[in-house]
This record gives structure tokens, C-alpha cells and sequence, in this order.
């Protein structure tokens, strides 16, 4: 006999199935765009030193990048790949914080932006980690270890260059103020993200937040930089709205898949 | 020293390089050997580093995710092929800064191959199988070179180079076999790259200037026009093997010399392009320039802690 309710079941199976695929795309978004960011730099470093670590962090980005596209494709089931999902989505259908897609405009902006960024990311990655979802804290425990990394890499930068001219402190400091507005959203929540908090298989962003703030305080004290005392903040990314940076990101990311759609590469 | 004494180290150092010896850092060393190897060796980290210009250019706008990733890790490689070229030629006494501005300034040259563009996707694949083939058919004998250090380093980077090259052909494999655009694209990029990838080994033996002495110092072993006639005869096939056609309608099997014969060589458009009047000469040096210029006040900064650091923890000991 069939279960009276069984169209009820299927539902909320499907709904926890399209949370989860939202949840894993607004963790991945910020390594995509991250990594595309850094990816324009590759040849364009102020040393040669300098060029291969950033190489090697968009390198990291979208290694992990792949691993959370691979096993979304799994949720969708609809038979999209990896690169449909990374490339053939329309604008307002990423997820990545504001953060992530601000331009190269300098050196300072560049690691300010991967420094805002790291911080949070090893801290998210390290509650992962915890998932009840083994899918994620395998790729988490991946992670967090080129992630450390990163975020030591950024942060001896925001040193040395706080820390280092005056012309190189003013640049930097700078950059935080410009930088800071998009912090906040960090710890935004979507609606995804308060439903697999519940199901324990996603991270409460809310219980970070005060840790990064102290977190990144320390390292612009050391820095001898000011910490900026701004309170007003930008969001968006989150719920698609983004930045008129994200399009021209997208031109380039998603070029060939447009141009030359359902081919093989 | 005497003359005398110079010549019996001459004789000596001559001989160690006959018996296969490997010249070291520290070894005395003819003042000539010394320059010729600080121009090849920097030549080559310069090629590593300008090379990556014409990749990089397609790292945002790669096709795929894995071709992305490949592709990254590819550049990323050069750059550390840039690094421990550079690293090997300062153990002859040279700075990496000085190279540097030897390069800026024209002084040093690099392989003229960067100066074309990378208008499509399959020229990805084009440079790996084409350029990064015709690098390594230069490159491997010099895993014996006698200099220790650039042999050493050399057999690192041949590695890593014929890992590019299987990459670059697997590129171009896969568009032959897609759709009629993809073929299209690989083949306009095979009909770019051929000619360039020839002139890559180099002018012909009877004006290469440098291959006597080079030859002696194992800093060759073969002429460049063998080199040619070896990666023709090894690249044809594979062209063949993915249906495309190699441009050149003199190209043709020879049975009594067990080559390919081959057609005319545009050594004008080779000369235009190693003096600087190339496609792309102009805006990869504006590019290399550029990044050094504006990372100055970057590598200043990083100096400035260095120093600061070092004060403070003087103090502390004191």
C-alpha cells in the first residue's frame, strides 16, 4: 500500500537535497571567484616569489572549487557537470560574497582582500571539518591545510607592507578601508545555511564573527595599521545581488562555455 | 697569474670537460665560458618568465575547470622553471636584478616564440605540443651540459617540460576529435605555430654563430639544424595520428634519408621578430616592465620590515 504521505517525504527529501546543492554552491562561489581574481595576476606579480604564491592559491581555489562542483553535481543529479555549474549559470545565480569579486586594484587590495577573506575561510573551514555530511568534511579536511597556508601568506604581507614604508602602510591602509565594508557579510546566513546549520551538517557563521574580528585586529595591530572603525557595511553577494565587478568576471569565466556551447574541452 | 699558468688552466679546465667532469660554482673558469653561460642560462629563465605571458593570458577564460587547473599549474611551473634558472645563473656571479634589467632594457634576449599571440584556446594546446616540444628537443641534451648547476637544473625542468608537452598535445587531440569549430581551431593554431616552432631551434648552421664553441662546452651537441630536422620528423606523425596538416605543401618523406623533407624557411620574419619588430614584442616587455615597475614600492616594503625586524630583534639581544 502506498504511503499516504509519501508526496510529503519526497519534498522535504528534495528540499533538503536543493539546500544542501545551494549550501555547497555558496561555499564553492567564493573559491571560484577568489580564484579567477588571483588567476588575472598570474605573470603580473611584483616578484617572481610573490607571482607563484598567488598562482598557487587561485591553484588551491579551484582545486577545491572542483571537489564542491563534483559532489553538487551528485545533489542535482540532472545531469549537469562541474563545468555547467561553474560557467553556465546567470549572474544573479552565484552566491560569492562581495568580498571575493573585488578587483585587483594594487598589491594592497589584492592580499587585503585575501587576507579579509582567508581569515574567515580557515575558520569556516575548520567547523566544516565537523560536518555531519562526511562529503564535506573530507573536502574541509583537504582544505583547511592549503588554507592555513594562505592565510599565514597574507598575513606576513599585511605586515610587511604595513609595516614596511610609509608609502606601503598608506597603500595598505587604504586598501582595509576599502576592503572592510564587505567583511560584515561573512557572517550572513542565508536560508540555506540556517537549514543545514540545523541538520548539522552546515557551519554557524554567526559564532565566528567575533573571533574574526579580534583575529584580524591582531594582525593590523602588528601590522601597525588602524583598525577601521567604519560601521557601515555592504551585502548582496549572498542572495546573487552583486557587485558591477561580477560581469565582467563572468565574461571571462564563462567565454568559451558561451561561445561555443555543449563541446568538450 | 702568469700566461703561462692561465694556459695550463685552460688546458686542464678543457680537459675535465672532455673527461664528462662537471664545472662547479666555485671551480676556476674561463672568463668566456663564465659570459656564455651567463647569456644562455639567463636567456632561459627569461623565456620561462615572458613565457608565461602568452598563457596567462587564457588562465580566466579557460574552458573547463580541469583545463583551468592544468593550465594554472602549467604557468606555475614556468615561473618555478624562472626561479631556479635564475637561482643557477647567479652562482656565476650575476644578481637576479641585474638580470632583470638586462632584460628590460633589451640587453638580453628571450626566445622569441612569446612574441606571437595566443588568440584562441587551442593555441593552449598549440604551445604545449608545438613550443614546449621544440624546447625540449633544445633542452635535453643539456641535462649534460657541463655546468653543474644548470645541468641539475635542467633535468628538472626536461621532466616537467615533456609532462606540458603531453598536456598540450592531449589539448589539441581533443579539439581535432570535437565538433567541426573545435577541428577549425586547431588547425588555424597548428597552421600559427608551425612556422615559429621551426624557427624556435634556431638560424641555420651555416650562420649560428654560436655553435663551435658551444658545441665544446657541451652547452650543445647537436646543430640546430639536426635539432629542426629531428623535431619534424618526430611532430609530422603525431599531426597525422590527430588528422591535422602541418602548413608547409614541400613537406614531404624522404626514403633515401629516412627525414621528411621540408620547405623554405621565412628567416626574414625570423630576424623582424629577434630584433624586436615581432607582434607581441612590444607588449610583453610593456607587460614584464610594467609588473616590475609597479611592484617596486611591494619589494621595497618587504625590505623595509626585513630591516625593521632584524633592528628589533638586535635590541632584544642587546
Amino acid at each position: 500500500m502506498l504511503n499516504p504521505f509519501q508526496h510529503l517525504i519526497k519534498k522535504s527529501y528534495t528540499m533538503k537535497n536543493e539546500n544542501l546543492y545551494n549550501y555547497i554552491l555558496g561555499i564553492a562561489d567564493n573559491s571560484l571567484i577568489l580564484g579567477q581574481r588571483m588567476g588575472e595576476l598570474c605573470g603580473h606579480g611584483p616578484s617572481l616569489e610573490t607571482d607563484i604564491a598567488c598562482t598557487n592559491i587561485s591553484l588551491d581555489l579551484f582545486g577545491q572549487v572542483r571537489s564542491y562542483f563534483q559532489y553538487a553535481t551528485k545533489i542535482a543529479g540532472d545531469g549537469r557537470s562541474e563545468d555547467d555549474i561553474a560557467m553556465l549559470r546567470q549572474e544573479r545565480e552565484y552566491k560569492n560574497v562581495l568580498l571575493v569579486e573585488q578587483p585587483n586594484t594594487n598589491f594592497a587590495y589584492t592580499l587585503g582582500r585575501q587576507f579579509l577573506f582567508d581569515i574567515y575561510h580557515l575558520a569556516f573551514l575548520k567547523e566544516l571539518q565537523k560536518s555531519t555530511d562526511l562529503t564535506l568534511s573530507a573536502i574541509a579536511n583537504k582544505c583547511v591545510k592549503e588554507v592555513s597556508y594562505h592565510a599565514r601568506f597574507s598575513s606576513d604581507w599585511i605586515k610587511r607592507l604595513g609595516d614596511g614604508t610609509d608609502e606601503s602602510k598608506e597603500k595598505m591602509q587604504e586598501a582595509i578601508n576599502d576592503l572592510w565594508a564587505y567583511t560584515d557579510e561573512l557572517f550572513h546566513q542565508t536560508d540555506a545555511d540556517k537549514a543545514m546549520v540545523a541538520e548539522g551538517i552546515g557551519v554557524d557563521v554567526t559564532k565566528l564573527k567575533d573571533n574574526y574580528y579580534r583575529e584580524i585586529s591582531q594582525v593590523l595591530e602588528e601590522a601597525t595599521l588602524q583598525v577601521p572603525g567604519s560601521k557601515y557595511f555592504q551585502k548582496g553577494g549572498k542572495q546573487g545581488i552583486h557587485t558591477e565587478h561580477l560581469g565582467y568576471i563572468l565574461a571571462e569565466l564563462q567565454y568559451m562555455q558561451r561561445a561555443y556551447p555543449n563541446m568538450e574541452w | 697569474m702568469s700566461e703561462e699558468q692561465i694556459r695550463s688552466l685552460e688546458r686542464q679546465f678543457e680537459e675535465r670537460i672532455a673527461r664528462d667532469e662537471k664545472i662547479e660554482p666555485k671551480d676556476w673558469m674561463p672568463e668566456k665560458y663564465r659570459q656564455t653561460h651567463i647569456r644562455q642560462m639567463s636567456q632561459h629563465a627569461h623565456s620561462e618568465i615572458v613565457g608565461m605571458l602568452p598563457e596567462g593570458n587564457w588562465i580566466t577564460r579557460a574552458p573547463s575547470l580541469r583545463r583551468k587547473v592544468a593550465l594554472l599549474a602549467k604557468v606555475q611551473d614556468e615561473a618555478g622553471h624562472g626561479l631556479y634558472l635564475y637561482s643557477a645563473t647567479e652562482t656565476l656571479g650575476i644578481s637576479r636584478d641585474e638580470m632583470y634589467e638586462q632584460l628590460h632594457t633589451g640587453k638580453a634576449k628571450y626566445s622569441s616564440i612569446f612574441n606571437y599571440p595566443t588568440i584562441t584556446w587551442a593555441d593552449m594546446g598549440a604551445i604545449g605540443w608545438l613550443v614546449d616540444g621544440a624546447a625540449i628537443i633544445n633542452q635535453v641534451p643539456l641535462c649534460n651540459t657541463s655546468y653543474g648547476p644548470y645541468a641539475r637544473a635542467m633535468i628538472r625542468v626536461c621532466k616537467e617540460e615533456s609532462f606540458h608537452q603531453r598536456q598540450g598535445f592531449e589539448i589539441m587531440m581533443k579539439l581535432a576529435n570535437g565538433t567541426p569549430e573545435q577541428k577549425d581551431m586547431a588547425q588555424d593554431a597548428l597552421n600559427r605555430w608551425w612556422w615559429p616552432s621551426l624557427m624556435m631551434l634556431g638560424p641555420t648552421d651555416d650562420v649560428s654563430v654560436h655553435t663551435e664553441q658551444s658545441m665544446k662546452w657541451k652547452l650543445k651537441r647537436k646543430s640546430n639544424d639536426d635539432l629542426r630536422q629531428q623535431f619534424i620528423d618526430q611532430t609530422v606523425p603525431q599531426a597525422d595520428l590527430i588528422g591535422l596538416t602541418i602548413p608547409d605543401p614541400d613537406l614531404k618523406w624522404n626514403e633515401e634519408r629516412g627525414s621528411y623533407d621540408f620547405g623554405e624557411i621565412d628567416w626574414d620574419e625570423f630576424w623582424q621578430v629577434v630584433k624586436g619588430h615581432g607582434p607581441m614584442n612590444k607588449e610583453r616587455m610593456k607587460a614584464r616592465v610594467g609588473a616590475w615597475e609597479r611592484g617596486e614600492w611591494v619589494r621595497d616594503a618587504a625590505m623595509a620590515h626585513a630591516e625593521k625586524k632584524q633592528v628589533r630583534k638586535e635590541k632584544q639581544a642587546v
